[in-house]
């Protein structure tokens, strides 16, 4: 493998952690609260489908990025109001919410747009255009830094830098402020939460609708940058690997930074190359495709460090008389 | 004292959960511009106005009621299994296996081999997540998702690279021998005078699918495994105090779950392809959540809510070849019973238990 094809691995990598890395944070909040999320791909695809149609519609990326986040935001009410106001079971409620994403995509798609359930191609200002970082051009022919800096750091969409940024926004959120502390202490001991006069109702609400927030940003970045327009399914189980790479992350930002990019990566690496052969073994590119899958089951299994997931997660709050 | 009759649990809250769900698809239907009248005639006329239509009915619901059947094993010892659709792959496997690699001499023994080898690969593929949650503390569900696409990735790698014939461009096994093939409920039916549809693909599966029920039905409410699976269901800590391993519960109640939903196989894969093909399940896996939550974990109710996904199937093919609704629509149906049925229990029961404590005070 030579520089350059580094570069360009690295470079796909990059795009590809970022539904990952945004949806794996989002992930992040909703679980930190206590809420189980596997809803997250459901998600992702509305939010995805709605983007790339109103962006069609309205010929405006931002537009388009509105109406997925408020996609995404819906689905997530749904789910706040399954596992939270009526305690259903939120495994179940994530389960539908991705079942009831992939029909109604396909369905108002087709009825919008009659091609098939895939929104029109985007063009223009309907797409998030790559950002030159300052002086990219100038350095460009440096050796080594030059083609690192206009070719891997510089040239993506701003999303993929928002989503960079949000790591250190997450980890500050959590760690460092009030509202971070009772998120957190919400998902591990509800109860030591309402005695303290805060409402546990209240703080996962909030959280859920983070969640919905920054899922919906992921699925936007599918359909109007990653790609240009939404197709059918189009997450294609990104909503489990961002749920995968949650696990490895030990439910931690920045873990969660490094798992999405090493899952990024398998991607990337698939794409690129198919099958590998290496020391004389040939690995397929199915393995490649499934390591996410397989790694997150060794780490569960607790043989390479636990897992231990919030305390309270799962667990629907009953207030005491 | 229950603040319910049975039949109240059993019965009305299904009924006003499915109700809810008929009445948000009539919406949708309406949203997108089209008749929902007309689309229920429609459904109807093409999955039970003809043998024809009976036949693929029938066809789907007997891979639901195995899968069906999966689910809900697993949720009597309180355990979420989503992971039927890999162990539907597996067991599609061992099927495959079963019929390609022994020459058997009539498809009965065929099919006693295919249910041996597709039933023991399903469980093989729920074991390691059923060993870990038992073991290691993993959560099953996550560990169960995880193995649905590794599942599809290996039967990807051995369909692609190892099991397909030398010259053939189709990601798929060869044809399984002529005496492997199912007798189709034409050939059942036709030597007792009655004429079902040639072209159909419902076969002698559906006979094993009922046997499968009664089976069932044996184990969770007649056997001693049984009222163990279910005391550990309701409360793991006074199961154990009785004396039951729930180690031992969870591996066993898992096993019998992933043989079920790989036992399918014969349906899809030896019933009707005859070889087999990638993606052969299409998404029963998740049906069966679907078809257990509504047939309240109860083989009769798995029974009939099967039939009716299998008539949702069918009516649905029938609206995307006919109609601009496409086949998508039972997906939202599907959905949409598993918000009622399965998340939003609590919102149909709260207020049906008021009405019914009402009613009891004003009695007395």
């Amino acid at each position: 493998m030579d520089f350059v094809t580094i570069i360009q691995v690295l470079d796909s990598t990059l795009r590809l952690a970022t539904p990952l890395l945004l949806a794996c944070l989002a992930g992040l909040f909703s679980e930190r609260a206590g809420i189980f999320d596997i809803g997250l791909e459901g998600k992702m695809l509305a939010a995805a489908m709605f983007a790339g149609a109103f962006a069609a519609v309205s010929g405006s990326v931002w537009i388009g990025l509105l109406a997925g986040i408020g996609a995404s935001l819906i689905l997530s009410g749904l789910h706040g109001v399954t596992s939270i106001t009526f305690r259903g079971n939120q495994l179940i409620s994530g389960v539908a919410i991705n079942f009831l994403a992939a029909g109604l995509t396909v369905l108002v798609a087709q009825s919008w747009f009659g091609q098939g359930g895939r929104t029109p191609s985007l063009m223009g200002g309907a797409r998030f255009e790559p950002i030159t970082l300052p002086f990219a051009e100038t350095v460009k022919d440096v050796p080594i830094f030059g083609p690192i800096y206009h070719e891997l750091i510089s040239g993506h969409t701003i999303l993929v830098y928002l989503a960079l940024a949000c790591v250190p926004a997450t980890w500050w959120l959590l760690y460092r402020t009030r509202f971070g502390l009772r998120l957190r202490a919400v998902g591990e001991a509800p109860e030591a939460v309402d005695t303290a006069g805060v409402s546990v109702v209240g703080m996962r609400f909030a959280a859920v609708a983070i969640c919905g927030v920054l899922c919906g940003i992921a699925g936007a970045y599918l359909a109007t940058g990653l790609q240009a327009g939404f197709v059918k399914d189009m997450t294609a189980g990104r909503g489990f690997i961002a749920l995968a790479a949650l696990i490895f992350a030990k439910w931690r930002p920045w873990y969660a930074l490094s798992a999405t990019l090493l899952f990024g990566f398998l991607q990337a690496i698939a794409v690129r190359f198919q099958n590998i052969e290496l020391f004389g073994f040939t690995i397929p590119v199915q393995f490649t495709e499934s390591l996410p899958y397989i790694l997150t089951v060794v780490i569960l299994a607790g043989f390479v460090g636990k897992a231990i997931p919030p305390r309270a997660g799962g667990q629907p709050y009953v207030k005491e008389n | 004292m229950d603040k319910m009759p049975r039949w109240a649990d059993v019965f009305l809250i299904p009924l006003i959960s499915l109700l809810l769900a008929a009445i948000i698809s009539a919406l949708v239907i309406i949203a997108i511009g089209e008749d929902p009248v007309a689309a229920v005639k429609m459904m109807v006329n093409g999955a039970l106005g003809s043998t024809y239509g009976w036949g693929y009915t029938l066809y789907y619901a007997t891979n639901f009621i195995f899968t069906g059947l999966a689910v809900s094993v697993a949720f009597h010892a309180r355990l979420f299994n989503i992971g039927g659709e890999g162990q539907a792959m597996l067991g599609g496997l061992g099927v495959a296996i079963a019929c390609l690699y022994i020459p058997w001499p009539h498809w009965s023994l065929a099919l006693l081999g295919a249910i041996f080898m597709s039933a023991l690969m399903g469980a093989a593929w729920a074991a390691i997540p059923a060993y870990l949650q038992a073991k290691r503390g993993s959560h099953i569900v996550i560990t169960t998702i995880m193995f649905n696409f590794i599942a599809a990735g290996l039967l990807n790698y051995l369909l692609v690279n190892v099991m397909r014939p030398t010259g053939s461009m189709d990601p798929a096994t060869g044809k399984f021998p002529e005496t492997t093939h199912l007798p189709t409920l034409h050939d059942l039916l036709t030597p007792l005078g009655i004429k079902f549809s040639k072209a159909a693909p419902a076969n002698v599966s559906l006979v094993v699918a009922l046997l499968a029920c009664i089976l069932v039905y044996y184990l969770i409410w007649r056997m001693k495994l049984g009222y163990e699976i279910r005391a550990q269901g309701h409360s793991e800590s006074a199961a154990k105090y009785a004396g039951i391993n729930p180690t031992r519960i969870i591996v066993i109640s898992m096993l019998v779950s992933g043989g079920l939903a790989g036992a399918m196989a014969i349906n899809n894969v030896m019933g009707e392809a005859e070889r087999l093909v990638m993606n052969a399940t299409e998404g029963a896996g998740f049906i069966g959540i679907a078809v257990a939550l509504m047939g309240r974990n109860h083989p009769f109710g798995v029974l009939l809510a099967a039939i009716l996904f299998g008539f949702l199937y069918q009516g649905g093919a029938e609206l995307a070849l006919w109609t601009d609704i496409p086949r998508e629509l039972i997906v939202v149906i599907q959905a949409l019973v598993i918000l009622f049925t399965g998340a939003l229990d609590n919102m149909v029961r709260m207020p049906l238990e008021r009405i019914f404590l009402a009613l009891r005070k004003e009695r007395s």
